[in-house]
């Protein structure tokens, strides 16, 4: 655990209370069963809001806190724990980045006051394809009047249908795989031209596909000069998705740990059995060089420092790979309970590689990580 | 080092004003990585080695925590860091180096008496004497509780019989700090922590040679040696709780929580991307050539990256406290397997000029890393074996359950 300031420490206290006393799995599995439309629970959402959890990283004179990375990610890392379905990733956290990192003065009075104060979702939409792919963003985005005309798709954008703001990664030049000519958009996401389709997904967590048919944009940032931006702002998003991912696998471990100290099999708890004790110490081992990634990276990015993108894809790497761990063991250590849907241990793997999936897998922050350094 | 009122700036401009007087200029030009292996191999050190040595031990600043009154410096956590960065600065090694420094001081300090501090200590702070640790036996390694090495009350003395193996820099040292038998009806409230006197008639030591060509390790061998009483640390037939102790101090500096030397001589200082480029060549856009090489060796560097910041985390939450805690075991099975992991790497990289074992055709760092990449074989084996270590972590972190069979 990185070294809290007091305000910290009880911001992450006041976090695990209320999720263990308001958000446990057992919620998260009711939204499930009660199919949701929106993916999450929004009255559970307007208590987050309302402890000013969609405002941690947004300037006071927004009508935030702006207390940092590292505190949202404390927040992330214990909604994590029980599965926390929100918009508190995708829009308190990427794309209020995005807002406060290219906005206007105008843009930032009119949208980040009611992203902070949970009335308005934002999110990104960024990916095209199956695969997160930034660089290769096509949708076209042509001057019109005033403003911009957008016309393309968008796939897997998280809260897709909750979304009343999208911030849209379009192309006013170029062609799709070069970094030039990258241009960011705010769209309404009720707008004309505009249509959404949801998905029903694995982890059963709100995302759209959406489709712009000449949809109004406004500029976010510099025209063709967007790529910085976006990045930074995927950065943040990742970073925030790497903390809560971390707190899913400690409570995956965890929950894994407690059923090898008390299933018995052969006379014995099968804790006792060193085939197990060795693939839980793997784990452990693990799950804390992870934490030493994700909270190094949330810390640069709150330091502003050069190295966010590689730490941050470190951090979204290594985490992907030690969740995608622990997740397959929760399920082949419960054995057959593990199977079943009444255990939680089949929504654990789910979340799993939804997250892994989102905002660049390992395979892509490996690459990223390579490219960075020059290898 | 009171006297500062805790005016870190002072101090480090004292320190820096230190070393600048006192570095031996000869030095300066060495490879300090070098150096070190060759103390560790038993070579000789230069003129100017010994000087700088001397200098340190004299202001205590090689066990800079240590407390003054045994001949360390005094200082606290965070002034001793100001003399790490100081001399990491202009490329100095801390002179005061080995298995005195790492492990058996610290665990002396805790639990030895008065005399024995003040006879073992001071001389440990001036790296004037070489330890070397007799735990392992032939038929006790990772089962190191088994160990059979007899010592027998003689009313004015010990009596010992028995051997050790592993026992590292036995050839060199002076002292060795020993478990022995003491009870044979209870196998670990029936071990003593003794020191022997390697001087001592009876005590003969035979290097071992090991796949890598080098003989770091010895057997040693205790026939009727004489040990006398008061070289008994700690109570009679307590000597596990001191050894567990010592281990963890162990595990601690192998893992590189002793530092950046540490660090160094596991990770190698050199650019692992750029040798690549170099042997394997690059393709159109400066990548390295071999795809599926590139994707290991980033894995490789990612996986180093968690571990230094892992290591980090751990120096940052400590706070200074320089005392390991059960988390150590964490760290010796990652970084040793980053340590073995860049080994394979460069000798791959290296292709058939990583097969050198002497002569000519071969770089001295081809060669290097052939022997390096046998003699890490060993990190996942001493200091208690990976397994070992995953039952440590399995037991006292985790407290799962031993075995319903096992009695231990």
């Amino acid at each position: 655990m990185a070294v809290l300031s007091e305000e910290q420490s009880m911001l992450r206290d006041s976090a695990r209370t209320w999720v263990q006393e308001k958000s446990p799995v057992t919620a998260f599995r009711k939204m499930r069963d009660s199919n949701a439309p929106l993916g999450y629970d929004p009255a559970a959402f307007a208590e987050m809001a309302e402890m000013g959890w969609t405002g941690v990283i947004i300037p006071e004179a927004y009508g935030g806190s702006e207390f940092g990375y590292l505190s949202l990610g404390l927040i992330l890392e214990e909604t994590g724990r029980t599965l926390t379905a929100s918009p508190l990733l995708s829009s308190a956290l990427a794309a209020a980045s995005a807002i406060i990192l290219g906005g206007s003065e105008v843009q930032k009075s009119e949208y980040l006051p009611s992203i902070a104060s949970g009335e308005l979702v934002a999110t990104l939409a960024v990916d095209e394809g199956a695969h997160h792919a930034p660089e290769k963003t096509a949708l076209s985005a042509k001057k019109s009047g005033s403003g911009y005309s957008l016309t393309g798709t968008k796939t897997f954008v998280l809260e897709g249908m909750a979304a009343g703001l999208l911030v849209v990664s379009a192309r006013t030049s170029g062609k799709a795989g070069e970094t030039d000519g990258i241009s960011l958009f705010l769209v309404k996401a009720d707008g004309k031209g505009v249509s959404r389709k949801a998905l029903k997904l694995a982890d059963s967590r709100g995302a759209a596909n959406v489709a712009f048919d000449g949809a109004e944009g406004q500029l976010l940032g510099e025209e063709g000069k967007g790529w910085l931006l976006l990045e930074k702002t995927l950065d943040r998003a990742r970073a925030g998705l790497a903390a809560e991912m971390l707190g899913a696998a400690i409570q995956a471990f965890e929950t894994t740990l407690d059923y090898l100290k008390v299933r018995v099999q052969f006379g014995q708890v099968i804790g006792s059995f060193q085939a197990l004790q060795h693939r839980a110490a793997k784990m452990f081992t693990d799950l804390e060089l992870s934490r030493s990634c994700v909270e190094a990276a949330l810390q640069a990015i709150d330091d502003d420092s050069a190295d966010v993108p590689e730490l941050v894809s470190l951090a979204k790497a290594k985490m992907g790979d030690t969740l995608h761990l622990v997740s397959n063991e929760m399920v082949q250590m419960h054995g057959g309970i593990g199977m079943t849907d009444a255990h939680d241990a089949g929504l654990y793997l789910k979340r799993a590689r939804a997250a892994e999936t989102t905002y660049g897998g390992q395979a892509y922050h490996r690459d990223r990580y390579a490219r960075i350094n020059g290898y | 080092m009171a006297d500062f009122g805790g005016d870190i700036d002072a101090f480090r401009t004292e320190v820096r004003d230190w070393m600048e007087a006192n570095y031996p200029a000869e030095l300066r030009k060495e490879d300090g990585g070098q150096a070190m292996t060759e103390a560790m191999m038993g070579m000789p050190p230069s003129a100017a080695a010994k000087l700088w040595r001397q200098r340190v031990g004299e202001k205590g600043w090689g066990v800079p925590t240590w407390p003054k009154q045994y001949g360390g410096g005094g200082l606290s956590p965070a002034e001793a860091r100001v003399v790490q960065q100081e001399m990491g600065r202009i490329g100095a090694n801390n002179p005061i180096q080995g298995m005195g420094v790492m492990m058996f001081g610290p665990t002396l300090l805790e639990y030895g008496n008065e005399a024995q501090k003040q006879q073992h200590i001071p001389s440990i702070c001036k790296g004037e004497l070489q330890w070397c640790q007799g735990f392992s036996e032939p038929g006790a390694g990772s089962d190191l509780a088994s160990l059979a090495t007899r010592c027998e009350d003689k009313g004015d003395h010990y009596l010992i019989n028995g051997s050790k193996i592993w026992t590292s820099g036995a050839q060199f040292a002076q002292w060795c700090f020993c478990l022995v038998r003491t009870d044979t009806t209870k196998k670990h409230e029936g071990i003593s922590f003794i020191l022997i006197d390697m001087a001592s008639p009876g005590v003969e030591v035979r290097p071992i040679q090991l796949i890598s060509g080098n003989s770091p390790f010895c057997e040693t061998f205790f026939t009727d040696v004489k040990v006398p009483k008061e070289n008994l640390v700690g109570p009679l037939n307590g000597g596990w709780t001191i050894a567990k102790r010592l281990l963890q101090f162990e595990r601690n500096s192998l893992s590189g929580g002793g530092g950046g030397a540490a660090m160094r001589m596991m990770f190698g200082a050199g650019s692992l991307d750029a040798m690549a480029k170099t042997y394997v060549g690059t393709d159109e856009k400066g990548r390295i050539a071999d795809g599926d090489l590139r994707s290991r060796l980033t894995q490789h560097m990612m996986d180093a990256k968690a571990f230094t910041l892992t290591l980090m985390r751990a120096a940052a939450e400590s706070k200074g406290n320089a005392s390991p805690s059960a988390a150590t075991s964490i760290m010796k099975n990652a970084g040793t397997k980053v340590g073995q992991d860049r080994a394979e790497l460069t000798l791959e990289i290296m292709g058939s000029q990583g097969l050198g074992w002497e002569g000519e055709g071969f770089s001295s760092e081809e060669l290097g890393a052939v022997r390096g990449w046998l003699g890490g074989k060993a990190t996942t084996i001493y200091g208690g074996s990976q397994e070992i270590q995953s039952n440590i972590i399995s037991k006292r972190i985790l407290g799962l359950p031993d075995p319903a069979s096992a009695q231990h």
